[in-house]
């Protein structure tokens, strides 16, 4: 039905019976490629590479909606259980947060955590560059391949060269005397850093997964797929560890 | 895909293959509901004859009442009103209704369909530990699901409990992961999101509702467990003392942690679980409305725009579970506030469905039963939602048996009845032949009125005062004795109520074999499930019911080809 009422009879008889929408196709000027100007016996399109690709970025940002959900509960609990007190039986207010600094070695671990998100997006925008991927496409090489892989293993290395620095700061605060249970400051340290770090390591192994994936697929969409699934993985947790970051360092 | 039907042996154990796996959540959630329904009865036993000997237990204690309440809650709210209407039915006929054949991710499908099994045996193992299932009730609240010393079932019960729920939490959060790639990226040419029909977009809803509050549920039941075990003191504050004794907490601060915080974090997930549970059976009760009035569903984008609203909001009223926590009493305003504020886009959905009901012929069959036996429940609970969101009222209701009434109306009732009148409607898929149709009508009927009769009277008691954590009701105390008949209507009728299911199993299985063949659309139905091609091209809406298109003049089927212009 039209938004406002009409007197062409023509136009309030519904050709589409549905509610109004068009069906899911890229409409290029040409009409849809091919000639074929019928939108609705379309099939190949539904299950090419493009729609591939999204489903699975679909499935990697839903993890990574879960993920943010799972940090923001955290970092909730800090605020909650910084400003939480008690009265001991002197009848005063007592708090028992003690603010940490944290080891300085975090600050090396960021950047080199920002170095990695950059070396990251570099190996994934080789997988996206348009001829290289035509050239592989039609299987005269593999040009795209060879020029992401030493990027991707400059990720993987700053990832194991990030966990390093962080069993480091770890090492540090124990050989201070802030174990886990020392304080629930220090507990919020280790389970930030900790769950953080653990994230990372599932990030590491997809990232070797993508690397071993781009030299084995012998289709190249699915090459694509692999690397950009683990580079937004990545990116993510670069980003949430900035916050994390942010937080314990800041906000004692 | 009417045609063929599902395989009876599946070839493999650890099939990919959705719909066997359907078939496995529903026998999974049979074993939850007879047992949560088995320790419902001992509880309703006890507390009308509280000397009752039980066979094979002996005499239920007041720890073992407690047991029966967290374990009955946590079978019936996780492993039967999620995993039936959030698990199962999208297995069911989630990819056939999207016109696809597979899910986007099947191996990941079927990886949480084990974990939610293992999930499952790990919570039933906590009834045979030494000093049984766990006491803190289905929400778990600290101190006392943080101490094992703070109760029988305390300590490896609770554990099993904790790890049970986080398990649960991660399938859930991966199959809904499974099921939003599904919706957004598998549905068949033509099918634009504006023809998806009401139970997709409900999937969609609570899919998303899942990643969100399960996460959250997740890493607060990793905080408890840290507070068990390592030490921490996120939930626990200084100064407990348990049967005189002064605890000496792990932590070397003593402990400021905070219960509230636990509150919070397990409402903002126990709210979206409501949701979770009834969206699906209000888009169910959408579809089947309009098959059985032979009427289209005359605001599909009002009702697609509630949905979402539900979905939005339900984000944002956790806190009118916490009015008498000691909550800030200018957050219960406010929570109060967006409580009223939801039932606005409910409103909005009941009415439609009234307005379908008054406009069309019903045809009474059981599965339009069983929804208008959901709608009741609906309304019926629904109508006591505004009055427990005001927190003066709350105050007083909020322990009584009155909240009881409440939600097992409006969330076990309703959903129940939606995952009835899901089954004996989609039934044909499973086995390609009708549930017989005189049972499936003595079973509502008896079903409805004893449900009535078990929940219903509970408001009086609560209104009366009858607190809902004790035991038992006689004592050296003696206000509440009066109350005893009333438990005993209430306790006869939910006996009759477990005794009904019976003729509902019966069917079930008798059918199998012995039911009416279904053909291949048993329910002149439109939606996609009941399409003879696993690949059809779309070109109506999902509920084209007495259209002008129609060849027939009833109903178009949405795989139907267009007709030349």
């Amino acid at each position: 039905m039209p938004a406002t009422f009409t007197r062409h009879t023509v136009e309030t008889e519904r050709k589409d019976p549905g509610f109004g929408g068009k069906p899911p196709v890229d409409r290029r000027p040409t009409g849809g490629g091919g000639g074929d100007e019928n939108w609705d016996s379309r099939h190949s399109r539904r299950h090419g590479p493009r729609e591939q690709l999204i489903r699975y970025r679909m499935a990697v940002f839903s993890v990574l909606a879960a993920d943010l959900v799972f940090f923001a509960v955290l970092v909730s609990a800090f605020f909650v259980r910084q400003s939480s007190v008690h009265i001991a039986p002197s009848d005063n207010v007592v708090s028992d947060w003690h603010p940490l600094s944290v080891p300085p070695i975090l600050w090396i671990n960021t950047a080199i955590l920002l170095l990695s998100t950059f070396t990251m997006e570099m190996a994934r925008r080789q997988l996206f560059h348009e001829i290289d991927i035509m050239e592989e496409w039609l299987g005269l090489g593999r040009p795209a391949v060879r020029r992401a892989a030493p990027w991707l293993i400059a990720t993987i290395v700053l990832g194991c060269a990030f966990l390093g620095g962080q069993w480091i700061a770890w090492r540090q605060l124990a050989g201070q005397g802030f174990l886990f249970s020392t304080n629930p400051n220090t507990y919020f340290f280790y389970l930030v850093t900790g769950t953080h770090g653990a994230h990372l390591l599932l990030g590491i192994g997809a990232l070797v997964v993508a690397l071993v994936c781009m030299f084995r697929f012998r289709r190249v969409e699915m090459r694509q797929i692999a690397v950009d699934c683990a580079g937004w993985y990545w990116h993510a947790m670069g980003v949430f560890w900035l916050f994390l970051f942010v937080l314990i360092a800041f906000f004692q | 895909m009417t045609t063929p039907p599902l395989t009876p042996r599946p070839r493999r154990l650890f099939t990919t293959d959705h719909r066997v796996l359907a078939r496995n959540y529903l026998f999974l959630s049979l074993i939850a509901v007879i047992t949560g329904t088995l320790l419902s009865l001992l509880m309703r036993l006890h507390r009308t004859w509280p000397g009752l000997a039980v066979p094979i237990h002996g005499i239920i204690r007041p720890e073992d009442y407690l047991a029966l309440v967290t374990m009955h809650g946590t079978l019936m709210v996780f492993f039967v009103l999620t995993v039936v209407p959030q698990s199962a039915f999208p297995n069911l006929v989630l990819p056939a209704q999207m016109g696809t054949d597979r899910m986007a991710f099947p191996h990941l499908n079927a990886a949480a369909f084990w974990i939610t099994a293992f999930s499952l045996m790990t919570l039933l193992a906590a009834f045979f530990v030494p000093e049984g299932a766990p006491i803190s009730g289905w929400t778990g609240y600290p101190p006392l699901s943080a101490l094992a010393a703070a109760g029988p079932g305390q300590a490896t019960g609770m554990d099993l409990w904790l790890v049970s729920i986080t398990l649960f939490c991660l399938a859930a959060v991966l199959s809904s992961i499974n099921f939003l790639a599904t919706i957004i990226a598998r549905r068949c040419a033509g099918l634009t999101i504006t023809r998806l029909p009401l139970t997709v977009w409900s999937w969609l809803v609570s899919s998303g509702l899942t990643v969100i509050a399960f996460s959250a549920l997740f890493i607060a039941a990793v905080l408890l467990l840290a507070d068990r075990h390592c030490g921490t003191s996120f939930f626990l504050p200084s100064g407990i003392v348990i049967n005189g004794m002064p605890q000496a907490l792990g932590s070397k601060a003593g402990g400021t942690g905070s219960p509230m915080l636990w509150l919070h974090l397990f409402w903002f997930f126990g709210h979206p679980e409501v949701y979770i549970t009834i969206l699906p059976g209000m888009g169910l009760a959408s579809s089947i409305l309009a098959n059985f009035t032979r009427r289209p569903v005359p605001a599909y984008r009002m009702m697609v725009v509630a949905t979402l609203l539900i979905g939005v909001l339900g984000l944002g009223v956790w806190g009118h579970h916490m009015f008498v926590s000691g909550m800030n009493p200018y957050a219960g305003t406010a929570f109060g506030l967006t409580t009223i504020a939801i039932s606005v886009p409910s409103s909005a959905e009941i009415l439609t469905w009234l307005v379908m009901l008054f406009r069309g012929r019903m045809l009474l069959s059981t599965p339009m039963l069983f929804i208008l036996g959901f709608l009741s429940f609906f309304i019926a609970g629904g109508l006591t939602g505004p009055i427990l969101a005001q927190p003066a009222l709350d105050a007083y209701l909020h322990n009584t048996f009155f909240i009881v009434a409440h939600f097992h109306l409006v969330m076990a009732m309703a959903g129940v009845f939606s995952i009835f009148a899901g089954i004996y409607y989609w039934y044909p898929l499973l086995t390609g032949r009708r549930m017989n149709e005189l049972l499936g009508k003595i079973h509502f009927w008896i079903s409805l009125i004893a449900a009535y009769g078990t929940f219903f009277p509970m408001h009086l008691s609560g209104l009366a005062g009858e607190p809902r954590h004790y035991a038992q009701l006689n004592g050296p105390v003696e206000s509440f004795t009066r109350l005893i008949p009333v438990e005993r209507g209430i306790t006869s009728s939910a006996l009759l109520l477990a005794a009904a299911q019976l003729i509902f199993l019966f069917n079930v299985v008798w059918s199998t074999r012995r039911g009416t063949p279904a053909g291949p659309n048993p329910w002149r139905a439109t939606t996609l499930e009941w399409s003879p091609d696993p690949h059809p091209t779309v070109t109506t809406g999902p509920y084209e019911y007495g259209s002008a298109l129609a060849p027939n003049g009833d109903f178009r089927p949405q795989w139907e080809p267009e007709k030349p212009f």
